[in-house]
């Protein structure tokens, strides 16, 4: 999947369309080779990439409908499902901004928890109002993502080591921070409700009807400016489907939500946290340059970007989405543990990875993670369903994984002249 | 040099220019032992184009790298528009009018072309003034068209990832790249190395039109018959000095390739090259 949004894929396909008019490749004496490959290149990598992944998600979900009797796709499992992915979905969030960069963060976990902690302290020990609580973590994950950054921007160590060690460290300020004791309880109602609430009906319905509406509005305003450009434009009836597919899955999962007990809060804060990057990376300098700077360090350095202070933002970003990714976890689980997860952090990269993020920089949308992590989850909840044994869902999970790095590193390889 | 530069601009331009548009005299530079450059003399007008020929290590790419700003010269002056000016980084190369089009292409593969062209230098709108603005897309792409239907470049779309394009294409793109920036001088090192036959020709043609452009052009190539075919006059280099100039209108291969080895040169440089 390397962009869903509809919109940039039609426009592509319109583009091309229009400029096969012109006499372009037989003026050029282009060679057939490259051509195809790019046609097979396109398909995997480009406005279909992400195909396969639903087709996948489409398999897992029959499956396990199947073989659970259809508990499975019942509305109270799969609100159950999408809360059990939030916190992969903002932790997977913080891997993709890294991934795109080119560097990777080991630390994603151990940070998620250590904030978390600090948090939990101030909460529980100090007194501590709950939102300065709140907010002292999240600003424990910018100030560690300063560090990891301030040894792989400025020190140029390997974002690979800095935050293998990292993730020790912070276990270790984990358990420093957390004393003796191996879980605390969070008692703070307002800590506590952040995850496990639903949203009231107006709410549940307003905020994505509002959020699709603006998209709409978005298209058509892009589409009027293209227009008095004089650039290619795409067919109205294309417009009105993507905008038609977008409200049908809003709806569909506002009513699948309604039938249960409503909109989970948590589930519209990780959505809005993939909602907000994916414009920040769409539509911002500096999300143009951060793919930049996956792609071709040395030319987006020639073209002026700050690589080192990009870098060096993209760590505190990822930091602090892990403290965030924690303190929902607190929330849920209403505990902190001084046991950093094992699968965690593996299941953040993961699902960045299985959504078609490349692990060599510069290539994927955020919205991977919304289908790689409902790929893991589903794996996660459907084994349990079927009473499966943690080691079955590890060695599931472990295929899987490996599977679509297998694919990006084949994809890649199907045009090694030209990848980076 | 006078009689030779004369009539190419006689034969390119219809008023005679008799400023360069950038001029480098006696410039030095050595690296440690090694004098890459000696007293070099350099000059390139408005709306012509330099072969810049010489042997492997003759100090083409020293003196490119002078007039980028990668290289501090160790002595010598540099003059654009007959006015002294000083480089002394590449940013002052580019705010000076100067572009480089380096050796490997500086093209990120995973954006498109729009995104190349327009990177660092991002066309901007305001959603709320002073708060919030985001990437203009349609005016970027407005104006990518527009650049590259003045340079002739085709590709099949803008919003392709240039890792899909053809290295002719890239190689374009990368020249087009600096072409937004509206420089005076553009120089090339080595631009069709590594291209298929057809692939040259874009670039070729693509140097045409930029000396359509008025632009000063700058083209380093070990390929003869790339440099007759496009440039006005040819500069060779040999250890570190400028030995010879030619009109390329008047000269043949022969002689170039001589006043590149070192022989016969006494021989040649009766007819149509002069000595310096
Ligand atoms: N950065 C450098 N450090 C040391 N020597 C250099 C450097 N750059 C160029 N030289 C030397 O200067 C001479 C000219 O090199 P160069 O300008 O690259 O030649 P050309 O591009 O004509 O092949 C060579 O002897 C080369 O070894
Ligand atoms: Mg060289």
């Amino acid at each position: 999947m390397h962009d869903p949004d509809p919109n940039q894929g039609v426009s592509q396909r319109g583009n091309q369309a229009a400029f096969a008019e012109q006499p372009a490749h037989s003026g050029v004496g282009e060679l057939p080779t490259p051509k195809e490959r790019f046609n097979l290149r396109s398909l995997m990598r480009g406005d279909l990439g992400f195909i396969p992944v639903l087709l996948t998600l489409a398999l897992i979900t029959v499956y396990f409908q199947i073989t659970t009797t259809g508990v499975f796709l019942q509305a109270r499992n799969l609100s159950n499902l999408t809360q059990q992915i939030v916190v992969i979905s903002i932790l997977s969030t913080a891997a993709v901004l890294v991934l795109l960069l080119g560097e990777i963060d080991l630390s994603l976990a151990a940070v998620a928890q250590t904030c978390a902690a600090i948090m939990a302290v101030l909460s529980v020990y100090q007194n501590w109002n709950p939102w300065f609580a709140i907010l002292a973590g999240l600003l424990a994950g910018a100030v560690i993502g300063l560090m990891n950054g301030f040894f792989i921007a400025v020190l140029r160590v390997p974002s690979f080591i800095v935050t293998l060690a990292g993730s020790i460290g912070y276990a270790g300020l984990l358990l420093l921070v957390l004393g003796r004791q191996t879980t605390l309880v969070v008692r703070d109602p307002t800590i506590r409700s952040l995850a496990p609430t639903y949203l009231n009906p107006i709410l549940s319905w307003g905020i994505p009807l509002l959020l699709v509406a603006l998209y709409a509005a978005g298209i058509w305003f892009e589409q009027r400016r293209r227009t008095q450009a004089g650039l290619t434009t795409k067919k109205p009836s294309h417009l009105a489907l993507q905008i038609g597919l977008v409200s049908a899955i809003a709806v569909v999962t506002v009513l699948l939500f309604q039938s249960y007990q409503g909109v989970p809060q948590s589930v519209l804060i990780s959505l809005g946290v993939i909602v907000a990057f994916w414009l920040i990376l769409k539509k911002t300098p500096f999300g143009r340059h951060l793919y930049a700077v996956g792609g071709n360090p040395e030319a987006a350095r020639r073209a002026g970007i700050n690589v080192v202070g990009m870098k060096l933002i993209v760590f505190v970003l990822a930091s602090t989405l892990a403290a965030l990714a924690g303190i929902m976890l607190t929330s849920r689980s209403t505990a902190v543990a001084t046991q950093i997860s094992a699968t965690l952090l593996l299941n953040a990269i993961a699902a960045a990875v299985i959504g078609g993020v490349s692990l060599f920089g510069g290539r994927g949308s955020v919205w991977a993670v919304v289908l790689g992590a409902l790929i893991i989850g589903s794996l996660d909840n459907g084994l349990d369903l079927l009473n499966q044994d943690q080691s079955v869902k590890a060695i599931v999970q472990g295929g899987v994984l490996l599977l679509a790095v297998t694919i990006d590193a084949v994809v890649r390889r199907a045009n090694p002249v030209r990848s980076k | 040099m006078t009689q030779g530069s004369a009539s190419v601009i006689e034969s390119r331009a219809p008023e005679p220019q008799t400023v360069p548009r950038l001029q480098l005299r006696g410039i030095h530079k050595s690296f440690g032992g090694v004098q890459a450059l000696q007293n070099v003399d350099f000059e390139v007008y408005s709306g012509e184009v330099v072969g810049l020929v010489g042997d492997n290590g003759a100090g083409k790419s020293t003196l490119i790298k002078v007039m980028s700003g990668a290289y501090i010269p160790d002595e010598g002056e540099i003059l654009i528009d007959n006015q002294p000016v000083t480089i002394a980084s590449p940013q002052d190369s580019t705010r000076l009018g100067i572009e480089t089009v380096y050796q490997d292409l500086a093209l990120c593969d995973n954006l498109d072309v729009v995104a190349n062209l327009w990177l660092g230098r991002e066309a901007y709108r305001d959603v709320i003034p002073g708060v919030l603005r985001v990437l203009d897309e349609t005016e970027m792409e407005r104006r990518t068209t527009e650049v590259l239907k003045t340079l002739d470049v085709r590709i099949p779309s803008v919003r392709q990832p240039v890792a899909a394009l053809s290295g002719g294409q890239r190689q374009c793109i990368a020249v087009a790249k600096t072409i937004l920036r509206q420089p005076k001088v553009v120089l090339l090192d080595e631009p069709t190395a590594a291209l298929g036959v057809a692939q040259t020709r874009q670039v070729l043609n693509l140097i045409r039109r930029l000396r359509e452009q008025g632009l000063a052009v700058v083209v380093i190539s070990h390929n003869l018959h790339d440099v007759f075919e496009v440039t006005d006059r040819v500069i060779v280099m040999r250890l570190g000095q400028r030995s010879t100039t030619f009109n390329t209108r008047t000269t043949n291969p022969e002689q170039v390739v001589a006043a590149i080895t070192g022989a016969e040169y006494r021989n040649v440089s009766t007819s149509d090259a002069e000595e310096l």
